[in-house]
């Protein structure tokens, strides 16, 4: 099977350039001004043609809490999104502690093929925090790092034994980093608008505290910690300070984090209520510094589905958590509408990046050789994101009927057409 | 009409006019209570239903006592013990009790934000009696009322609040409504009972207590509830009292201050006895208000305002 790509606007991390694009055998067979035989054609002029997109944080809900997502729905709406490899968290039911999950979370994305399931194992048994899992099993079984997402590991001292061992396999440790105790009962950010709407807060420093630590912790060992959904101005600042000491520390952002403030939360909308919370205006502009200057990595999701029952009900009940696949790519146009970084910057950040963080062969990049995954994303449309277009089981996010700009409108995974938005 | 809203959910949104409009209601209900029949045919046929979703005793009654002088049928409703233990959502809560054709919810509820979700999601009216850290308007209303009646104004007044600020919904919505009616109002408590940012109420912030009450026209104090947040907001009641409680030389400071509390008093506490019990404390009136305005309310948003009768 032959597909062609015609007048594509090739968007990789370190240049953009127009070429058709050959794909053989779910394989970029060349790139091209000639316009060779193939089974199919598309043209893409005007269109923006990236590598497909890799989510490195995502919660799947599989096994367990199927009505939530499941890795078929989840791998739809990854699809619609131009992502074509996802990371979903271990703190699934049961945990992801153990290589038969890893392998069943991973057998059942292979078996849909329209997007790679690369598995979080858990760092802790249980995600209890207290004995490591068997993370070299769980490699073998396709986990491509570890976590207890969702909750911070706890004690330094099992941090410390988690970085030493999984560096031993080449691996890394993602950090979901929150002081609890500091967090408390909080439920937004601890600012203006929690003194304004009586919503216990969460401090920032909540989650600077173990960043540090886990800066810090990576310095002892040498292990490579990768900071979670980062969402401050110090915790930036951190991530800053460990990279030019050279410290073994990465980071991403959620797109939630660059695009929304805490004000959103005077409403009391438990569609913006996530952990770590939306935060300041200022952490927002930190957040667009930091992916100017190269501190933050990548972007991730951070897909968090909930049933509509779970997040309809008392603010402080409700479980924190939005979905974000589907609008990962306009608000990720939206940084480049604003000058914050230009579209060869969304390519490393949203796909190159992550590739080079997971140790992804042949991913991240359009070139010859590599996977035919690939995201069209047609950077002016304008649309109202609503139930239709929405992919995942949940609706739970801020975005759901709101005006965005920028979709994706074709994607393909292994060279095969897994997505094309009808409208 | 002054006063067109559907429900009565915070101070915070609410415009001096209709304020002021809640506190003229209320003036003239307080004169009911002075009767010989304390009763008005006014609410006759409608049902107020007292929804506690957190236990308050006298709030309640309040609220029963308002709804029944103005002829209400007033039930209560304590959902601690009942469906919400059971599993039953919030609004399925509400939901069947809606079903039985009631008028006006009077709602109480642990979390801040719960009432104003209760009243998106119901057709009849709400009131908020305290929800979470957030707001408790007719505690503000009545703490005005009670301001207005021995002080014969509100406009140029100095208030003070002192207390547990940061957990306080009666704070809250003092914070909002008094500096809309042309009150000076200053805040004072121990840094852990203060938010981190205090910007957002736009009013004075006192070092000590010392500031706080020179010259105040009005000292309100606020219930320290120990059992509710834990140790680590004060060390001890007696440190308590000897740095942020008000006494008499304390009293002294003030411009003849009356003394407010939204009770119940911890004695030796907050407030000394002497000064709970003094000539210059209004707490027990500020219960009575506390009816008048509640009649106001339930009312104002159980009529669309017929005439008193
Ligand atoms: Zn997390």
């Amino acid at each position: 099977m032959k597909i062609l790509l015609t007048n594509c606007k090739i968007v990789n991390h370190d240049k953009t350039l127009t070429k058709n694009i050959l794909i053989e055998d779910g394989i970029i067979k060349s790139l091209t001004d000639d316009t060779p035989q193939a089974d199919k054609t598309y043209d893409l002029k005007g269109k923006m043609v990236l590598p497909g997109l890799i989510d490195m944080h995502v919660h799947f809900r599989d096994p367990g809490l199927e009505y939530k997502e499941d890795i078929i729905s989840g791998s739809y709406a990854a699809a619609a999104g131009g992502v074509t490899a996802v990371c979903p968290m271990a703190n699934t039911k049961p945990v992801n502690d153990n290589a038969i999950i890893t392998k069943y979370m991973a057998d059942k994305g292979k078996e849909l093929g329209i997007c790679d399931i690369l598995p979080v194992g858990a760092v802790s048994k249980g995600m209890h925090g207290e004995e490591l899992t068997e993370m070299g099993d769980m490699l073998s079984a396709g986990a491509c790092a570890f976590s207890d997402d969702g909750k911070p590991v706890l004690g330094s001292d099992v941090m410390r034994r988690a970085l030493e061992y999984v560096s031993g396999f080449g691996g890394m440790i993602l950090s979901h980093s929150e002081d609890k105790q500091l967090a408390g009962e909080g439920v937004i950010h601890e600012g203006e608008v929690s003194a304004i709407t009586g919503l216990r807060g969460i401090p920032a420093e909540t989650e600077e505290i173990m960043i540090a630590r886990d800066i810090l912790l990576a310095k002892l060992t040498g292990g490579h910690v990768h900071i979670c959904h980062i969402s401050t101005r110090y915790g930036v600042e951190l991530v800053r300070w460990g990279k030019s000491k050279g410290i073994n520390v990465t980071c991403e952002v959620t797109p939630h984090h660059f695009s929304l403030t805490d004000r959103e939360l005077l409403s009391y909308d438990t569609n913006c209520k996530m952990n770590p919370p939306l935060r300041s205006a200022d952490d927002v502009k930190a957040m667009k510094e930091g992916l100017m200057d190269g501190t933050i990595d990548c972007i991730a999701t951070d897909h968090a589905p909930h049933s509509r029952d779970e997040k309809f009900q008392e603010f402080d009940l409700a479980p924190f958590g939005i979905t974000g696949l589907q609008t990962l790519v306009p608000l990720t146009l939206n940084l480049v509408r604003e000058g914050v970084i230009n579209e060869n910057d969304f390519s490393r950040l949203c796909s190159y990046a992550p590739a080079q963080l997971l140790r992804l062969k042949g991913r991240g990049v359009i070139e010859e050789g590599a996977m035919a995954d690939i995201a069209v994303i047609d950077p002016d449309k304008e649309y109202v994101f609503d139930k239709k277009l929405n992919k995942s089981k949940s609706v739970n996010t801020p975005f759901m009927d709101k005006t965005l700009k920028g979709l994706c409108v074709l994607t393909f995974k292994n060279g095969r057409e897994v997505y094309k938005a009808d409208i | 009409m002054s006063y067109s809203r559907k429900d009565l959910i915070g101070m915070i949104d609410l415009s001096k006019e209709e304020i002021l409009h809640l506190l003229d209601t209320a003036e003239k209900f307080r004169e009911i209570n002075h009767r010989d029949v304390k009763k008005v045919p006014t609410l006759k046929g409608k049902t107020v239903v007292n929804l506690f979703f957190e236990n308050s005793t006298r709030t309640r009654t309040s609220f029963e006592i308002a709804g029944k002088r103005l002829s209400a049928d007033t039930v209560n409703f304590s959902a601690s013990a009942s469906s919400t233990a059971k599993g039953e959502t919030l609004i399925d809560t509400v939901h069947n009790i809606e079903a039985m054709s009631t008028d006006i919810f009077v709602v109480r509820h642990a979390y801040s934000g719960a009432v104003k979700f209760i009243a998106e999601n119901t057709k009849a009216s709400v009131v908020n009696a305290g929800d979470g850290l957030n707001e408790h308007p007719t505690q503000s209303l009545l703490d005005m009322l009670t301001i207005k009646q021995h002080k014969g104004r509100l406009e140029g007044l100095n208030v003070a609040i002192i207390g547990d600020i940061t957990h306080s919904r009666v704070a809250r919505s003092n914070i909002w409504a008094m500096p809309r009616l042309g009150i000076n109002l200053r805040l004072f408590g121990p840094k852990t009972m203060l938010p981190l940012c205090t910007d957002p109420f736009g009013v004075k912030i006192c070092g000590n207590m010392e500031e706080a009450v020179e010259g105040a026209d009005v000292i309100m104090t606020l219930r320290i509830q120990r059992e509710r947040q834990g140790k680590l907001l004060i060390p001890s009641v007696k440190e308590y009292a000897r740095y942020f409680g008000l006494n008499a030389a304390r009293l002294r400071l003030s411009n003849n201050a009356i003394v407010m509390h939204p009770g119940p008093i911890n004695r030796g506490v907050e407030i000394s006895s002497e000064i709970a019990d003094c000539g210059q404390s209004v707490i027990l009136p500020q219960v009575e208000s506390g009816v008048a305005v509640r009649m106001a309310v339930l009312y104002t948003l159980g009529t669309g305002q017929r005439g008193i009768e």
